[in-house]
């Protein structure tokens, strides 16, 4: 069987990871320069296409055509996510279904997107072995839905991948945890990412990973931390400096960017200066882990509930938990282990980095479907219950959550009418009794019934969810034998002709020239520092020599007229020149702002003496 | 096959749950489709089949109430149609107090009041809630003790008395799970885990 990697691809950052054949172990792969996260970003910079640490340097020169957290956006529609629009600087057009982004004169969706996330850790994987990658497992929430889990697929295909597994984050946790690590017992796997939510309740025994509830909320993670943030620090700015940021993309970018860095200093020190330079001035001040705390400190509670939810469908009280694993960047936040630690009474495991060890776990689960593991098993659930919407909008649950996959369901269907020839079913995911509060997964169209009384045929409808939490139908008229052609129209998803369509636009671009995305991305690069020291010139010109300021327009120069070259190294050179030349105005600029935010806090004490 | 034939077992509801586990771990084993990404499709086709079976057997027999739920349905005919479930009912006895515990509840979703409820009237149904959950659990416990196993002992003709006793048992406990999942609603516990969240 040819090699398969496992692939995490995360809100905020994606990894791809594979067991090693001799130490038997899981291992991250790095890129070129030893990085191991690939930010989730992606940029369409003109003619090319920038992904990762190149994409995340585009997010504030072009908040609008630089997409970030677009798993928030998979499988779903434009009502789903309208009320969070307003924290993306890129445009989301309202349609109906699936969601597009409009980039310049072009719309790209979710999938789409994420296909060059995942297509660049592909190349990653290929330069590592030397040899082609075609098949990977690929971790999405345990939370997430069908249509969720079919657009990850999806993005696989457009990158040219085959997704042979779509796992289960937090499963995939318990999984690099392995047999070393964790006892036989009750596993509780806590699982909180940049955007999304998962507890997951296991029983590990005898080499098998039983599912016996999850739970979650797909939107809710880091992000909205980070959005929290970023609410109050609009409001400081509105108070202090009487400016209104909300409506400029770039400073909204800067503004966000500022609070998750803040935010993860937070969780070694009890207090960090925040310092923003914006073109009219720059916004400083400190912020304390309490402050941050109060700001987050309702997000973190609202993921107890689904903890309480998953133990109640385990039929287990906290108490019966054996050990607790702590998963995801956002569980580094010191409030969020307090919280879990509190709910079930121990303290979580953390050996593995939580950044890694759902790729990991996504190896492991590759190597075990390529026959190199053999003890190990995992038993998964599907997350929502699944059902049909009968008369009235009622829903008919066909298979109730927290069933362990694979699993199907029969149903009876006939007509209504005489002489009907096509039956309709309109399949939904949830645990509301109306199909309307449901998600609507996608509506089954049974054709070429043949004629009949009311009520005569007998169609019998397969419902199958498989080992990836995936439905997949077949229908058969019994009289007959016959299989019953069906159509799928999927709710919030690409139409099987649209995936195609999109594979081959994409190997287009994978024969685009490789010199010419390194050329766009030194000039991007270079287009980011001019910006900088424009600004850095205009507000802290004082504070240096004149002949320091004459080195640094000579730079500034030298700079603007290698970036009209095509010279993709002299470009490099350059830019490196300059950031060379205004390293002391940057020192002297940073101690400015410290000194003031310093000077603020003191006043701030006095006044409340 | 019959899910109790799917783990070797006779129709019968006495079942050691350690000893199914550890059956339906061995099987798993055997059908998972993890272990069988390099078969030809057909074989793959059949493993699905089979675990899904497999799946759907070790759902209906761990738990010994819905054990109960399927014997019924497998003795009436009625096994392939998941989800048809026994008829909730109301125990004669209780109709006046069901009565009292409805217009109680009409009252409260008809109030103004944030909670819908007078703290007295609260303290009422709280009582009557659990009065109807203890009366919910010994229902439970006469289903898995003496009526399974007057089953397992019993000859055709107690065992179709059997299954008439099970039905009214369940009749019964469907009902109070009703209610009292709304007294819980109304009373603002439901989803806290005050009573085991609805199980399916």
């Amino acid at each position: 069987m040819s090699r398969i990697v496992g692939i995490d691809l995360g809100t905020t950052n994606s990894l791809v990871a594979y067991v090693d054949d001799k130490t038997g172990q899981p291992r991250v792969i790095s890129d070129r320069d030893g990085q191991r996260l690939l930010p989730s970003i992606v940029s369409f910079a003109g003619e090319g296409v920038l992904v990762g640490a190149a994409a995340r340097r585009q997010l504030v020169r072009r908040p609008q055509s630089t997409v970030y957290s677009i798993k928030r956006l998979m499988g779903r529609g434009y009502e789903d996510v309208k009320g969070e629009l307003r924290y993306f600087p890129f445009k989301v057009l309202p349609s109906e279904g699936i969601v597009k982004i409009e980039i310049g004169s072009r719309e790209v969706t979710p999938p789409e997107v994420s296909a060059i996330v995942l297509r660049s850790l592909k190349e990653r994987a290929e330069a590592h072995f030397g040899e082609p990658i075609e098949k990977a497992v690929v971790t999405v929430p345990a939370y997430f839905d069908d249509s969720q889990r079919q657009a990850t697929k999806d993005a696989g295909r457009i990158a040219g991948l085959d997704v042979v597994r779509i796992l289960n984050e937090p499963t995939a946790a318990a999984l690099a945890y392995g047999l070393q690590r964790l006892h036989e017992g009750v596993v509780a796997v806590y699982d909180l990412g940049g955007g999304t939510f998962d507890i997951s309740i296991l029983r590990v025994k005898d080499g098998v990973f039983e599912v016996l509830a999850t739970n979650g909320n797909t939107h809710l993670g880091g992000d909205d931390f980070d959005r929290a943030i970023v609410r109050w620090l609009l409001d400081e700015i509105r108070s202090g400096h009487g400016a209104d940021l909300s409506p400029d993309p770039e400073a909204m970018q800067e503004l966000r960017l500022a609070a998750e860095a803040a935010k993860v200093r937070l969780s070694t020190d009890e207090r960090t200066p925040l310092t923003i330079p914006f073109d009219a001035f720059t916004y400083s001040r400190e912020i304390t882990r309490g402050d941050l705390e109060g700001l987050i400190g309702q997000l973190v509670d609202s993921t107890l509930l689904p903890c309480r939810m998953a133990l109640a469908d385990a039929g287990l009280a906290p108490a019966d938990i054996d050990e607790v694993v702590l998963v995801g960047g956002s569980t580094r936040v010191p409030l969020v282990r307090r919280r879990v630690h509190e709910l079930f009474g121990k303290t979580p495991h953390s050996q593995l980095n939580p950044d890694e060890v759902v790729a990991l776990g996504a190896a492991v689960q590759a190597h075990i479907l390529a026959g190199g593991i053999t003890n190990m098993l995992l038993l998964d659930v599907t997350p929502l219950s699944l059902g049909i919407e009968t008369l009235g909008g009622i829903v008919s649950v066909l298979i109730p959550r927290n069933t362990t996959i694979p699993t199907n369901a029969r149903e009876m269907f006939t007509t209504s009418v005489d002489g009907q020839r096509v039956v309709d079913m309109h399949v939904v995911q949830g645990e509301r009794e109306l199909a309307k509060d449901c998600r609507s997964l996608a509506r089954f169209e049974l054709s070429g019934v043949d004629p009949m009384p009311a009520g005569m045929p007998k169609i019998e409808v397969v419902f199958l969810i498989d080992a990836n939490g995936i439905l997949q139908v077949t229908a058969t008229e019994l009289r007959t034998g016959k299989a019953a052609a069906i159509e799928v129209r999927p709710t919030y998803g690409l139409a099987e002709g649209d995936v195609d369509r999109m594979v081959e636009e994409s190997f287009t671009y994978a024969e685009a020239d490789v010199e010419a995305r390194l050329l766009i991305e030194a000039r991007n690069e270079a287009d980011t520092v001019i910006t900088h020291v424009e600004r850095a010139l205009r507000q802290g010109e004082a504070l240096v020599g004149a002949e320091e300021q004459q080195t640094i327009g000579a730079a500034l120069d030298a700079l603007r007229r290698a970036r009209a070259t095509e010279d993709r190294e002299l470009i490099r050179e350059a830019t490196t020149a300059m950031n060379r030349a205004t390293e002391h105005l940057a020192e002297l600029m940073m101690d400015a702002a410290l000194k003031a935010a310093l000077a603020s806090r003191r006043a701030d004490q006095v006044l409340e003496k | 096959m019959d899910h109790f034939e799917v783990f070797g077992l006779p129709r019968r509801l006495r079942i050691d749950g350690a000893e199914l586990q550890r059956k339906f771990y061995e099987l798993s084993r055997r059908y998972h489709p993890d272990f069988h990404q390099a078969a030809p499709a057909e074989r793959q086709a059949e493993v699905l089949d089979a675990s899904a079976r497999l799946n759907a057997a070790y759902r209906a027999l761990r738990d010994p109430i819905s054990r109960i739920e399927y014997l019924v349905r497998l003795e009436e005919g009625r096994e392939t149609k998941e989800g048809a479930t026994v008829k909730p009912k109301a125990p004669p006895e209780l109709l006046g107090e069901m009565f009292e515990i409805q217009e109680a509840l009409q009252e409260a979703k008809a109030s103004n009041r944030s909670d819908g409820l007078e703290p007295g009237a609260r303290e009422t149904l709280a009582a009557q809630r659990d009065r109807l959950l203890a009366r919910y659990r010994d229902e439970e416990a006469r289903l898995r003790g003496p009526l399974s196993e007057a089953w397992d002992a019993g000859g055709s003709a107690e065992r179709s008395r059997v299954l008439g006793g099970f039905k009214d048992a369940l009749a019964t406990r469907a009902y109070l799970r009703t209610v009292i999942d709304d007294i819980d609603q109304a009373l603002g516990e439901a989803g806290e885990g005050h009573v085991s969240h609805r199980r399916h």
